[in-house]
């Protein structure tokens, strides 16, 4: 779209770097959805054979599980109904089929449209992902920024804060909040995802490991980039420390960070099913989880195709913020 | 008051110290690494009591001088579970981050040398793999393979190796036209000596830090997928499962989960401290 739009206007063959970088952004960007919609479908014809692949029959599974003890003639009218009589090729290719026309299919346990249960589901779990990031970076900043290349004692207890919180399992740290916080203190519900209050928990749970990972990337840069040139330079201007720290230096030192954030969006929502689990949330993860459990194909397919096409779309994002914020790479990129 | 001269003057040039917090930090480390690894191969050193021991009129003891973690549910001794699951949680981080990073180098190397069409192969693999959270694709895999510590290691490992494939890949595009790689051509040396010799150890001289995490964080995900029940069998002493399992009490029995966490955390931190502490020594910037 980007890309289009800039190609009609006459100005870009008048050589203007911005809009040139503008316009590589955007080739870029369309070039990278190209490949995710490639990806997608290797995660779909993935899922769908790996989970072909799993010990149990299907038709159990829509049955209502171990438990259900259907008869032989319920077997076989299920396995005619969901086509798991025809060859797996076969079956693979209808559901190709109707999958490029945005059908998903009906779930096997909830009996219920996949499509719909994932618009119930993936609110949720992008609320809990971004406000975990968020999160994330805001502490990132506030303990990097502020602490690197300061006095040593300084640098040394937050340097250790970052290492304890890295350390961190989020499912421990997750009961731990809920213990001290829900039990303990009663300030916030230890279950539901109604309401911001909610959220506070299980957002803190999946922020704090996250952190903790990014700011000891981010102080190594930093404290690197802070005894670049430059930074002299900047100082010599006479600009103000803080100055040089956020205008100047951070610049450089996020660098790293920003492309742990395409990794951080993917640990995120591993974290997500865990968290969701252990805080009884609404959200992809737990279905997922579920979902593998009860062996339902077509919800489990669903719920990796949507993960991974807000992975993809993440990284995309990442990418070209990547490229904006360092131009050097441009050269590589294209 | 005035008598200024009194002070001992300042060196002109300040003397370089050596930091005695990291000092101790690394060996506080890799001191608790080794009595893990002690812990892992004779657990009856120092426990003393079996792990999988019940005693149920002893359930839910607080930890106390007899039971310093306290007991489960059937009143087996905690800190003995915790000991005797060390060698299972050390092992799947270990042998999962191999994994992880053998298949990362091949990927990372095919990637930075082979050459634009195949880093674009190798480029749209890892992103398949990567549009897969590791807990995902582990998920997936213990599904298929069923759960135990193989499928949990291999499935560990998988969903750790694009992130180290892509961190190789980027640190051998990095490192591919550095003076050193220039000469050695130059000498003509033959490739495979050059990528052994000198471009391996210097793309992954700055992944040792993020590798020794990554030991740590194989514990964690490893710990992660048993807490869903998805690695060892309850009975078992398995960090993760006693979580899982503690998990139902812990609104009035935190020392079910407090502690089998606390190993897993502690062992994570060693790993992280230790690995930093060895990229100083490898940079030579300990200053």
């Amino acid at each position: 779209m980007t890309s289009a739009s800039l190609s009609n206007d006459p100005s870009t063959n008048l050589s203007n770097p911005r809009r040139e970088r503008l316009q590589q952004l955007g080739r870029r960007a369309l070039w990278r959805l190209a490949g995710g919609v490639l990806v997608l479908w290797a995660v779909a014809t993935l899922t769908f054979f790996a989970l072909r692949l799993m010990p149990g029959d299907p038709v159990l599974a829509i049955l209502g599980g171990p438990s259900g003890n259907p008869t032989a003639e319920t077997i076989a009218e299920a396995t005619r109904e969901y086509g798991l009589d025809k060859p797996l090729p076969v079956q693979y290719a209808l559901y190709l089929g109707r999958l490029v026309q945005g059908d998903l299919g009906v779930s096997y346990s909830q009996h219920l449209p996949v499509t719909r249960v994932l618009a119930e589901q993936s609110w949720p779990t992008l609320e809990l992902t971004f406000s975990s990031l968020a999160l994330a970076w805001l502490l990132v900043l506030a303990l990097t920024v502020l602490t690197a290349g300061r006095r040593r004692w300084v640098g040394k207890v937050a340097s250790l804060a970052e290492t304890l919180s890295a350390a961190l399992p989020h499912f421990w740290l997750g009961i731990l909040l809920l213990a001290v916080f829900a039990f303990g203190l009663r300030l916030f519900p230890p279950a539901g995802s109604d309401g911001w209050r909610t959220l506070v928990l299980p957002s803190f749970a999946l922020a704090i490991p996250l952190a903790g990972f990014i700011a000891q990337v981010t102080r190594e840069s930093l404290d690197l980039t802070l005894d670049q040139p430059f930074i002299l330079t900047a100082r010599t201007r006479g600009l103000s420390d803080f100055k040089v720290r956020f205008k100047h230096a951070l610049r450089h030192a996020v660098l790293p960070g920003i492309s742990l954030s395409g990794w951080a969006i993917g640990a995120l929502i591993s974290g997500a099913v865990v968290t969701e689990v252990i805080f009884s949330r609404k959200g992809l993860g737990r279905q997922l989880f579920q979902a593998v459990q009860a062996q339902d194909l077509p919800l489990t397919i669903g719920i990796s195709l949507v993960v991974a096409a807000g992975y993809v779309l993440a990284n995309i994002l990442v990418d070209l913020l990547y490229l904006w914020v360092d131009p050097r790479q441009q050269g590589s990129a294209s | 008051m005035s008598e200024l001269t009194l002070g001992t003057p300042l060196p002109a040039i300040r003397v370089q110290r050596t930091p005695r917090v990291w000092r101790v930090g690394p060996l506080l480390a890799v001191t608790f690494l080794l009595l893990v690894v002690i812990a892992a191969i004779v657990p009856q050193l120092f426990a003393s009591s079996d792990p999988l021991a019940i005693v149920p009129r002893d359930a839910f003891h607080p930890p106390s001088w007899a039971h310093w973690f306290g007991t489960d549910q059937s009143g087996r001794d905690i800190f003995s579970r915790v000991i005797y699951g060390t060698r299972q949680s050390l092992f799947i981080g270990l042998a999962a981050t191999a994994i992880a990073m053998s298949i990362a180098i091949v990927l990372g190397l095919l990637g930075g040398l082979g050459g634009a069409r195949i880093d674009r192969g190798v480029g749209w693999l890892l992103e398949v793999l990567f549009a897969f959270p590791s807990l995902i694709l582990a998920l997936l895999f213990v599904a298929i393979f069923g759960s135990g510590i193989g499928p949990l290691i291999i499935a560990t490992g998988l969903g750790g190796a694009p992130g180290y494939a892509r961190m190789v890949r980027g640190q051998v595009l990095a490192v591919r036209n550095a003076g050193y790689i220039e000469s050695a051509k130059a000498l003509g040396h033959p490739p495979l000596r050059i990528i052994i010799r000198q471009l391996l150890p210097n793309a992954m001289r700055p992944l040792i830090v993020t590798l020794t995490m990554g030991v740590g964080q194989a514990i964690v995900w490893a710990s992660a997928l048993s807490f869903l029940g998805l690695g060892a069998r309850p009975p078992a002493p398995e960090w993760g499962t006693m979580l899982s399992m503690g998990r139902d009490f812990i609104a009035n029995a935190w020392w079910l989960t407090f502690f089998p966490g606390l190993f897993i955390v502690l062992t994570t931190l060693s790993t992280t401290v230790a690995g930093r502490y060895l990229q100083q020594r490898l940079e030579g910037r300990l200053s």
